[in-house]
């Protein structure tokens, strides 16, 4: 099949066969990081622009090492840095950017949505690197691959999401793909991080992690994202981590072969005890890092075509 | 099988056996044995013949040559170009070619650009003492300056014909056939 689309926004509009070219040909191109000279020149003279309004240490390093691998010349711009503490709308930022004829731009941003309106304006490619809390599909994809890598396939797996579902953009990419490709996709978390919709998604919904954890092949914790104790969603950091934090002790009602994942940053203790995040028998997440560049270079070269 | 485009075999199956038997002392011989030897396929075609070949050459001088699988995309000339995006393989050289003999492998020589790209490639991944071709058809038409080093069969073409090259392991069957007005 050919790629023919102009951005990727998100993993709610992928066909099951687009998800499948994306991680095949990332598949490929993991090789190309581990050569002594580790680049190759299929991009060379295209512009990546890394437009970042939120931090990001994994996802933006990613981006910019995918394209800087491919040959392509990559410029970040965070917010702190830019236009934007002077006051500068998006909109503005995006006409102008768009004036100096980039070939892609990567967005993130707090805004659901950001993406699709820079998409929607621009001519270049646009890539959601995460909007708000809606979605981040270089991650779910970089989880898909992960996850068949370890186990084959996807029909038949159980994957059990624990954590802050409801203000996480990973989960929402991760159900949608996840869905499509023929897994079963179950969630827990406190009832005030569970949006009251989700089943809507196709998901069980568990009040009990143990319950969710149970015959797991895949659980995936998520990161509480501590700026939001401010909101009063969680009592106290040690009340949450005795529910949801996976342990040697809860991770046995699981699956004997399971693999944990966590999409980073960790907060060891809270939601994932250190113990198994570091036991390379269960966690993947370092491995989860390493396909994160094979498959935004996959995005990027498919992409990328030429002039018309 | 209704087929409107005439097709005229040129090799059978023996054909290209024996073909590849003499490319395989060929080599041999040029190189004094196989020491320092390596065989690289391109992706596809040139994967399976390499494949044969490692086979042949390992059973005559009795060791094993090391084959490596290479895919040229990301090295094309066209990609920046071309909207279509080939399908990337993956590429697998398992061992260094610094100061090593590389046999490329390839089933058509034509234009010449995707041995240009495999040579871009192959530098990358080291700096081998030699690089060597081998096709199992060269059917003309150069667009870079490039000839091989060994060829299974001269195959004078026109431009509007089509050079295809079947092999059991791609399509169940070996045979190499001319496809006019494509």
């Amino acid at each position: 099949m050919k790629f023919e689309r102009k951005d990727i926004l998100g993993i709610k509009d992928l066909s099951v066969d687009e998800i499948n070219l994306i991680l095949e040909t990332a598949g490929s191109f993991l090789e190309v990081s581990t050569r002594k000279i580790k680049k190759v020149p299929t991009l060379r003279g295209k512009t990546v622009i890394n437009l970042f309004y939120e931090a990001s240490t994994r996802t933006r390093t990613s981006f910019e090492i995918a394209g800087k691998r491919l040959s392509a010349d990559t410029i970040n711009i965070s917010s702190s840095t830019s236009s934007v503490m002077k006051g500068e709308t998006l909109i503005d930022t995006a006409r102008n950017l768009e004036a100096m004829n980039p070939d892609v731009i990567v967005i993130r941003h707090s805004a659901a949505g950001a993406p699709h309106l820079l998409a929607s304006l621009v001519k270049q490619s646009i890539i959601n690197a995460g909007d708000g809390a809606h979605e981040h599909p270089s991650q779910a994809l970089l989880d898909m691959m992960t996850i068949k890598e370890r186990k084959g396939n996807f029909p038949g797996l159980k994957v059990a999401i624990i954590g802050d579902i409801e203000h996480s953009r990973v989960v929402r990419s991760n159900i949608y793909g996840l869905s499509k490709m023929g897994a079963t996709v179950v969630v827990a978390g406190p009832a005030t991080m569970l949006p009251r919709d989700i089943e809507q998604m196709g998901v069980k919904v568990f009040d009990k992690m143990e319950d969710a954890i149970t015959d797991a092949d895949v659980v995936m914790m998520l990161r509480i994202q501590l700026e939001r104790q401010k909101q009063n969603i969680f009592p106290s950091l040690r009340e949450y981590s005795q529910r949801y934090c996976l342990n040697r002790n809860n991770i046995k009602l699981a699956k004997k072969d399971v693999i944990v994942m966590h999409p980073g940053p960790i907060n060891r203790g809270v939601e994932l005890s250190p113990d198994i995040a570091d036991d390379p028998s269960f966690s993947v997440i370092l491995d989860q890092v390493n396909k994160g560049v094979a498959v935004r270079m996959a995005l990027l070269y498919l992409l990328t075509g030429g002039s018309e | 099988m209704s087929n409107t485009k005439s097709t005229k075999t040129v090799m059978d199956k023996e054909g290209i056996e024996r073909c590849l038997t003499r490319i395989a002392y060929e080599i041999l011989e040029k190189n004094k044995g196989m020491e320092n030897l390596v065989l690289v396929g391109i992706r596809t075609g040139g994967v399976y013949l390499a494949e044969r070949l490692q086979k042949k050459m390992s059973e005559i001088e009795h060791g094993k040559i090391p084959m490596g699988i290479l895919d040229v995309t990301l090295y094309r000339d066209d990609i920046s170009v071309s909207n279509k995006k080939p399908r990337l393989g993956e590429t697998k050289i398992n061992f260094s070619l610094d100061e090593k003999i590389v046999i490329l492998v390839d089933d058509v020589l034509f234009t010449g650009r995707t041995i240009r790209a495999a040579m871009d490639a192959l530098i990358d991944f080291g700096r081998p003492r030699m690089i060597q071709l081998a096709v199992l058809i060269d059917r003309g038409h150069r667009e870079l300056p490039i000839r091989a080093d060994f060829v299974g069969k001269n195959l004078p073409s026109s431009l509007w014909e089509a050079v295809r090259v079947d092999l059991v392991e791609k399509n169940g069957v070996d045979e190499v056939v001319i496809e006019e007005g494509t």
